[in-house]
């Protein structure tokens, strides 16, 4: 039996010699992708993983896990089987025309014209 | 060259990339070099994941078990406020164990293989771990300087290759800087208070030092496959850079409160600038990894223990349509 110097350990009763079982597959569960809100109004915002044996248990290793400090209102998670990505391989797929001026705001520039514009009206 | 993939045949990493895909590895290379992030399905040499799985399981195994050291003292913290902050400290160490297994598993080994790893000696974690905490003081020195390298350590990490390991150790600063508040704080109070508490935190000194100067491992000098580690930013600095930072950083504040470190030889060269100290015993330290330390038995004991009380609570939540699969980042 430990006797330790952490009284816990003592109080435990544990053998030195105590060998166990391997953890069989699954003893740990399957994981959960954790979303984290930290004020109403923000983006939820993926922050990791937990393992847990169903969402309501996922729920609270998240919450001790990704909101015991600092500011959060809201958790998500959801299996991580159940999401679907692309690949990095893959990312060839998000490339369109090399310019994209035109589906962005400093694409258009009116204020030449209206300048000349007002110039011929007063003149 | 940085980031090149030419190997030179008379190099002793040649060894490490037989057999890898030339062109693969060159824009591995040629990634990193960039300064991008791998991501765990991005092609890897076999000797990157393998060390990368080494590195991060053993960093987790080190979170849990130094959660035993500094608990041994929370339910004798002095007061109210101490016992709640270690507490906080010894829940963050356990929430960075998980945060690190999560992220060695997107490498391919499970978490229950890393546990089991653990369990059975195989697996290797932090070597200060293996001493004791004989005093409220031991525990305060432990939450100041011990994690003081292990912030200097993870600073550096943070800054390497792998997507999930930096975005871990992001988190895990973040919550480090606390710990380091806090233990310096403790430290503070017991060397300025009565002549009984500063021989304490001076006696729990003397004991952590040598454990502490182990802390960064061997000179590089000894250390295996350092250089191709490093061009693939696995390994951020050399062991004797990190402890050189750690004594330039920490020695003064010691010496600021008028502590003593047990090393008469320890003292700035002031001109390379760098640290003289008597070399720590190796010996020492690999007979004490090899599981031959004053509480190595004992650590792996309770975490066997854990592990086989809470057993049937895993199993009785555990579902048939449960599945896992490996997490993406």
């Amino acid at each position: 039996m430990i006797k330790s110097l952490d009284p816990r350990v003592t109080r435990a009763e544990i053998e030195l010699d105590n060998a166990i079982e391997p953890l069989k597959e699954m003893d740990q569960w399957e994981t959960f992708e954790v979303f984290h809100q930290k004020r109403r109004g923000d983006q939820h915002m993926h922050v990791g993983i937990v393992h847990a044996p169903n969402a309501e248990m996922a729920i609270l290793f998240a919450k001790e896990q990704y909101g015991r400090r600092g500011l959060s209102v809201n958790i998500w998670v959801v299996k991580t089987r159940d999401v679907f990505t692309t690949d990095y391989d893959d990312s060839d797929i998000f490339e369109t025309v090399p310019e994209k001026q035109y589906r962005e705001a400093g694409g258009y520039k009116v204020m030449d014209k209206i300048n000349k514009y007002k110039k011929s009206v007063k003149a | 060259m940085y980031g090149n993939a030419y190997i030179d045949p008379n190099e002793k990493a040649a060894g490490i990339l037989a057999g890898e895909d030339m062109q693969k590895l060159a824009e591995f290379e040629a990634r990193i070099a960039r300064g991008e992030k791998i991501e765990p399905k991005d092609w890897m040499p076999k000797e990157y994941r393998k060390q990368l799985i080494r590195m991060i399981e053993q960093h987790a195994h080190s979170e849990i078990i130094g959660a035993l050291p500094e608990g041994t003292w929370i339910t004798r913290a002095p007061g109210f406020k101490r016992k709640l902050a270690l507490m906080a400290k010894v829940q963050d160490e356990v929430g960075h164990g998980q945060l690190l297994y999560s992220a060695a598993e997107t490498l391919g080994k499970s978490r229950e293989a890393m546990i089991n790893d653990l369990i059975t000696g195989k697996s290797k974690y932090s070597n200060v771990f293996n001493y004791p905490a004989f005093t409220w003081a031991d525990a305060c020195v432990i939450a100041w300087l011990i994690d003081a390298g292990a912030i200097i350590n993870q600073v550096a990490n943070a800054k390497g290759s792998y997507g999930p390991y930096c975005r871990a150790l992001d988190r895990i600063c973040t919550e480090e800087s606390f710990h380091l508040k806090y233990g310096h704080d403790n430290v503070v109070t017991l060397a300025t208070g009565t002549p009984v508490q500063r021989k304490m935190v001076q006696e729990a000194l003397n004991r952590w030092w040598p454990p502490i100067m182990h802390f960064f491992g061997p000179s590089d000098k000894i250390s295996n496959h350092t250089e191709i580690l490093m061009r693939w930013k696995v390994k951020m600095a050399t062991n004797d850079d990190m402890r050189q930072q750690f004594l330039n950083m920490y020695v003064p504040k010691i010496w600021d409160l008028g502590l003593t470190v047990p090393d008469a030889k320890l003292s700035k060269n002031e001109e390379t600038g760098k640290w003289e100290y008597t070399e720590p015993d190796w010996d020492e330290f690999k007979r004490v990894i090899n599981g031959d330390g004053p509480c190595n038995a004992e650590r792996l004991a309770v975490r066997r223990n854990a592990e086989e009380r809470g057993r049937w609570v895993r199993e009785a939540l555990n579902t048939s349509e449960s599945k896992y699969m490996v997490p993406f980042a």
